[in-house]
C-alpha cells in the first residue's frame, strides 16, 4: 500500500477510532489483497511506511467478498464492479483476506 | 450483523481491479459513510 494511503488510514483510525472503521480493497489480485490488509491489521510489512509496526487492526475486506456483495444494491453492484469481478480470481481473494483476518482483524 | 451500516469506510482501490469510485458507489448503499476514496496503481 502507498505511503500516503498508509497516512491517511492511520490518520482516520485515530480520528474515528479503529472500531468503526472499515478498510475496502479493490486489488486485482489475492496477494496484492492481502499485503494491503495486513498493512492496516498487523501493520506495514515492508517496513516502509507510517504503518511500520502499528498493528490497527482494522476490519478489512475486498469488495468482491459474498459478505460484502450480499449488503451492497444489487444494481449498483452490477454497474460498477460485476465487469471486473469476472476477471478477477475472487477464490483466491477470499482465501488470501479470510486468513489475514483470521490473523489479525481485532474487531 | 451488518458490516458496511453506519461505519466510516476508508477505500483503497487499484487501477488493474476495481478503482476507488466504483467502490464507494457501492459502500453508500450499504449504508455506509465514505471517508476516504483512493485509487492505487502498481505499475
Amino acid at each position: 500500500m502507498d505511503l500516503e494511503n498508509q497516512k491517511r488510514v492511520k490518520e482516520y483510525a485515530e480520528q474515528y477510532g479503529s472500531e468503526n472503521l472499515v478498510v475496502l480493497l479493490g486489488a486485482s489480485e489475492g496477494e496484492a489483497a492481502g499485503l494491503a490488509a495486513e498493512t492496516v491489521t498487523a501493520g506495514d510489512p515492508t517496513y516502509a511506511g507510517p504503518l511500520a509496526g502499528v498493528s490497527l487492526g482494522l476490519k478489512v475486506y475486498h469488495i468482491c467478498e459474498p459478505e460484502i456483495k450480499a449488503e451492497i444494491d444489487e444494481a449498483v453492484y452490477e454497474e460498477q464492479v460485476s465487469m471486473m469481478e469476472m476477471v478477477l480470481d475472487v477464490e483466491d481473494i477470499i482465501k488470501e483476506m479470510s486468513a489475514i483476518r483470521e490473523q489479525y482483524t481485532k474487531y | 450483523m451488518a458490516i458496511l451500516k453506519d461505519k466510516k469506510v476508508v477505500i483503497i482501490g487499484d487501477r488493474d481491479g476495481i478503482p476507488g469510485p466504483a467502490i464507494a458507489d457501492c459502500a453508500v448503499t450499504a449504508g455506509g459513510e465514505v471517508v476516504f476514496s483512493s485509487t492505487e496503481c502498481f505499475v
